[in-house]
């Protein structure tokens, strides 16, 4: 039976299923319990925001904080993955990315493929990113596209939390290494989660949205900031279709294809900076592959190529607002040669 | 005082938790004549689209419900009356139908009923009922459905019946461990229902598996039920399209399982994005998978082409203790209408242009040969 | 290969298979080092003749249940570990037939099916995967041990440093070798490490750290057993210093213009085959005649794994796409 939850229930629920089918899933990270080693509670956060709660004491010794050592700790999920676990380790912010990144790009992604074949490698990353909540320039960043930039890795960005509960249980049963995307500021949004287990799978777009006159493709907390411009848009008269990529990599390409052949016209919404983002990704791609049925030219609405400001009088300008998307919808249903 | 010759067309309640509708299109004008069954207005609901079909026959005198506006369940959203009803009258009748329409979702608007369980062999069998009087009717869906199957069905048959609809081992949110697969597990999970409701005495209506899986229960306790409604049910004959079969249970994504689903109907535009993507999240639920491919294991036979369910053998168990009433779209491309000829000593209602899923396509048409059935009922 | 005489002793299958490791080591790497000048292996190799006896006095200790995470400079641990040599050649060599069909190469030859997590072309990429299969075999409670080497490089790399932190604090039945050979490319360690010695190191992290003669094989062995067995009954984690040299280069074409002369002496005085065989045939643990067959045995084994490698077929353009996803 469906009920609504929040996403970060729906994430605590995955866990804790998963936890329970196969004794092989350990979870991993700074204050993933809380409260090692000090005299009041244990599991005194559950995670920084409350994601991991409860599961410490349900799992005896399968439940185990880190010190503050990501290249040691996540090399630890990597490692005992090869050795037949399957860990979820937590990167707290992605922001921190820098101090542990080669054991996942140079150890997990290429294990595989460098081994000939001969590694299975099922680590999930969890990590939390995106601006909003005014963290500031160095716990704000987005930064999927650097992962979705390297073979051997799979990256995951769930916007509901039916999809934040499906693929969670997904990226754990997956044999691939999976970073795992969570938008900080969706986890107290709310949906139908079915009690019982189930996966989404990865490669899936969701057409969230139908409508035939442009095509609006996005990911992440933009899912839901596209769906408030599509609703302003339709109040005009203007039929948005829009497309949650769900996964960067693997990436559904077709669906893509398919809305924009149908609509002629793409608006790209993407959260990361501009350069060498989902954005540049998407548009190369329907630029090459879809160029017939374009009738304008790709818009692509972005954060600027600025670190995240901390003032929220700057921070709103800098996250991608409804505003900015219908104006972009705009100019693509506008365009004339 | 509006002409009382004046037939308000309603916003039906398509499913019980249904409170808008919304018109997609208006197939009818005004000033078109219909007659019952004519097919009026497109509408689509957060769960499903379909066409309201006339339940009057006349002249479509003023249509009310804009394209693209919610209307709630019973609002009036056209009328028809005979030329010699006045403009003044019609207006009178328009002006409070679109005051309604205005006012939106009425607060003492019939929520939800509560879904139930019922333990039945150590599975968890969800089931809802609807409607306070009369008979107790218990629809059965069929393979790789749920109970939202009666969508069009269970609340207009309620303001009759106590209508209820349960969800099968294997499917909906029932357990999803269906054990050896086998129709009497699944007429097991019939009568724990109707053990549930307390019902002493009830009519069936099932649909294709779900059909023989009701006749399996009726055979059972043939004193117990009333009158039984078998819509192209599966086990009256070899042939059946297999491929279908496998198809469903294999499909992984979208476009898989998109084609496969349009054969169930003959108008496979009824196939909408929302409706392959709830199959997907079914189908995605642990323990669906090995449901599915179990219970085709008991629909086909070892040859993976033929029926391997013998219903003949279980109808003549029942004798002529419970009247039998077949219901057949002639456009049944997974089961042959044909089979119906061997349902021995039904009444036959054939559907001309529907396919294997009469209940969802010509609803109208279905609702009326179970009436007639428990009408006709011991 | 566990010690079945007491901490130390060994009988003479393990001596034999210990010279065997040694001289395989030894014949490997002299024998891809003539190969290399001849242009016809491609990329990088980091070449492990001289620090054999550390290979094999620590994976002498080693059984199935146990991993091993390498370095750039992996061969020698490969061999220990027990990766097929005939494999490994063709994989320097880029074949379809090498350990890793040809798309690892040197720097990343592993077998995972024998512990051996892989050499690493990374500087301090082993250790913290070390601590996650210390952390399997903790969990799944098999007794088996993980040991990271590293060298003196890889002594200060942060994720050397944490990974320590981490399996003491999780206690876990890890083991560190650092292999000080002197030289981190062409940096000399007296230089780069700060305290006087990476043992020294060990105290700030609450475990054991251990100074080895790395040129004797024995005293590996000895050093290794006790900081294994510690580890296995779940005494936690020990920092085993192994002090030699290297014999080549920091990579083939070096040309070692910031040496001295360490290199002829070591050959000569310290090496760990020639004192090896000193000490076993003084003892009458084995005889010349047991050496000598087992030189023979190995040269052709060595030769056949060339010839081998040199006639295998390269991987195909099917190849390139394979095996970056289990299933994408």
């Amino acid at each position: 039976m469906a009920r609504n939850i929040t996403y970060r229930e729906a994430l605590n629920e995955a866990l804790a299923q998963e936890m329970e089918r196969d004794e092989s899933v350990i979870v991993m990270g700074e204050d993933n319990a809380g409260g090692e080693g000090a005299p009041g509670d244990q599991d005194a956060w559950g995670g920084v925001l409350g994601v991991t709660k409860g599961l410490y004491h349900k799992f005896p010794g399968r439940v185990l904080d880190t010190p503050i050592s990501e290249s040691a700790f996540i090399g630890a999920a990597i490692g005992a993955a090869t050795a037949g676990m399957r860990p979820v380790a937590e990167l707290m912010f992605v922001d921190f990315m820098g101090v542990c990144f080669d054991q996942i790009y140079n150890q997990a992604a290429k294990f595989r493929y460098m081994f000939g074949g001969k590694a299975v490698t099922p680590v999930v990353i969890r990590t939390m990113y995106g601006a909003g909540l005014r963290a500031a320039a160095q716990h704000s960043q987005c930064l999927y596209p650097l992962f979705t930039h390297i073979p051997g890795l799979k990256v995951v960005l769930p916007a509901t939390p039916y999809d934040a509960k499906g693929m969670l249980i997904q990226a754990i049963r997956d044999n691939d290494p999976v970073m795992f995307f969570e938008h900080k500021a969706l986890y107290d949004t709310s949906g139908p989660v079915p009690e019982e287990s189930y996966t989404v799978p990865f490669g899936e777009a969701d057409v969230v949205r139908e409508g035939g006159d442009v095509t609006i493709v996005t990911l992440g907390r933009m899912v839901h900031t596209s769906l408030d411009a599509a609703a302003q848009l339709a109040a005009g008269g203007v039929q948005c279709e829009v497309v949650d990529l769900r996964t960067t990599s693997p990436l559904d390409e077709d669906t893509v294809l398919e809305s924009v052949e149908g609509t002629g016209r793409l608006v790209v919404v993407d959260e990361a900076h501009p350069r060498c983002s989902i954005a540049t990704d998407i548009s190369a791609l329907v630029a090459q592959k879809a160029f017939g049925a374009l009738q304008a030219p790709i818009e692509m609405v972005t954060a600027p190529h600025t670190p995240v400001p901390f003032s929220s009088a700057l921070e709103d300008r800098y996250i991608p607002d409804a505003q900015r998307i219908v104006n972009a919808v705009k100019t693509v249903t506008g365009w004339t040669r | 005082m509006t002409d009382d010759r004046i037939v308000p067309v309603t916003m039906p309640k398509w499913g019980l938790s249904m409170q808008l509708g919304k018109i997609t299109g208006w197939i009818v004008t005004e000033g078109d004549e219909v007659s019952v069954g004519d097919e009026l207005a497109d509408i689509e609901t957060d769960k499903i689209a379909g066409t309201l079909e006339a339940a009057d026959a006349g002249t479509v005198r003023r249509i009310i419900a804009r394209v693209g506006e919610d209307v709630p369940v019973s609002g009036t959203i056209a009328l028809i009356a005979p030329a010699g009803v006045s403009d003044a009258d019609l207006e009178t009748a328009a002006e409070q139908a679109r005051a309604v329409i205005d006012a939106g979702v009425p607060d003492e608007a019939e929520g939800e009923p509560a879904v139930e369980t019922a333990e039945v062999g150590g599975r968890q069998v969800r089931y809802v009922g609807a409607g306070r009087d009369g008979d107790v009717v218990l629809l059965v869906h069929g393979y790789g459905g749920d109970r939202n199957s009666w969508l069009f069905l269970q609340a207009p048959m309620a303001g009759k019946h106590r209508v209820y609809t349960l969800d099968l081992p294997g499917h909906g949110t029932s357990s999803k461990d269906v054990g050896d697969g086998s129709v009497g597990l699944l007429a097991d999970a019939v009568i724990g229902v109707l053990d549930a409701i307390g019902a002493d005495r009830a009519h069936l209506a099932g649909h294709s598996l779900g059909g023989v899986v009701a006749l399996t229960a009726a055979a059972r306790d043939p004193a117990r039920i009333r009158s039984l409604t078998l819509i192209a049910p599966a086990g009256f004959g070899p042939e059946i399209n297999a491929g279908y079969l496998r198809g469903f249970a294999d499909a992984a994504t979208r476009r898989e399982l998109k084609p496969v689903v349009g054969q169930l109907f003959a108008d496979e535009s009824l196939v909408t994005r929302q409706v392959v993507d709830d199959l997907l999240a079914y189908k995605r639920i642990d323990g669906v998978d090995e449901a599915l491919h179990t219970l085709l294991g008991t629909l086909l036979s070892p040859d993976g082409q033929t029926q391997g369910i013998d219903a003949a053998a279980v109808a003549a168990a029942i004798g002529g203790a419970v009247p039998v009433t077949v219901v057949w779209g002639t456009e049944d491309r997974i089961i042959p209408s044909a089979q119906a000829e061997a349902v021995a000593g039904a009444a036959v209602h054939l559907i001309d242009g529907a396919g294997h899923m009469p209940h969802m396509e010509r609803p109208a048409e279905v609702q009326a040969a179970i009436e007639e059935a428990i009408a006709g009922a011991v | 290969m566990t010690d079945t005489l007491g901490q130390g002793m060994l009988n003479r299958e393990q001596l034999l298979d210990a010279y065997r490791t040694m001289r395989a080591i030894r014949e490997f790497e002299e024998r891809v080092h003539r190969e290399f000048a001849t242009g016809e292996i491609p990329g990088f190799v980091h070449l492990y003749a001289g620090e054999e006896a550390s290979a094999a006095g620590v994976c002498g200790n080693l059984d199935d249940r146990d991993t091993i995470a390498s370095t750039h400079r992996g061969h020698g641990h490969c061999i220990a570990k027990g990766v097929d040599v005939s494999e490994m050649m063709a994989e320097i060599y880029g074949r379809r037939t090498g350990s890793c069909h040809g798309k690892g190469g040197s720097m990343h030859i592993a077998d995972l099916s024998k512990g051996m997590l892989g050499a690493n072309g990374i500087v301090g990429g082993g250790p913290p995967l070390i601590c996650g299969t210390a952390l399997a075999a903790k969990i799944k409670g098999t007794g088996g041990v993980s040991v990271a080497f590293f060298g003196d490089g890889g002594s200060n790399q942060g994720t050397t440093l944490e990974s320590m932190n981490l399996a003491c604090v999780w206690n876990l039945p890890a083991i560190f070798v650092a292999e000080n050979n002197g030289y981190a490319e062409a940096t000399s360690s007296t230089w780069s490490v700060a305290s006087d010695n990476i043992a020294d190191r060990a105290a700030g992290f609450g475990m054991p750290g251990v100074i080895v003669d790395g040129f004797d094989f024995f005293a590996v062995h000895e050093a290794a057993s006790e900081a294994i067995a510690r580890a296995r009954r779940g005494g936690g984690p020990t920092l085993i210093e192994m002090k030699f040299t290297r014999y080549f280069g920091h990579f083939e074409g070096d040309q070692q213009t910031y040496r001295a002369d360490e290199v002829e002496r070591a050959r000569s005085e310290l090496d760990c085959l020639l004192r090896f065989a000193a000490r076993v045939t003084e003892t009458g643990e084995l005889s010349q005649a047991d050496l000598d067959a087992v030189d023979a045995e190995v040269g052709a084994e060595i030769d056949k794994a060339v010839d081998g490698a040199k006639a295998a077929p390269l991987p195909t353009e099917a190849d390139l796409l394979t095996d970056v996803y289990v299933r994408y």
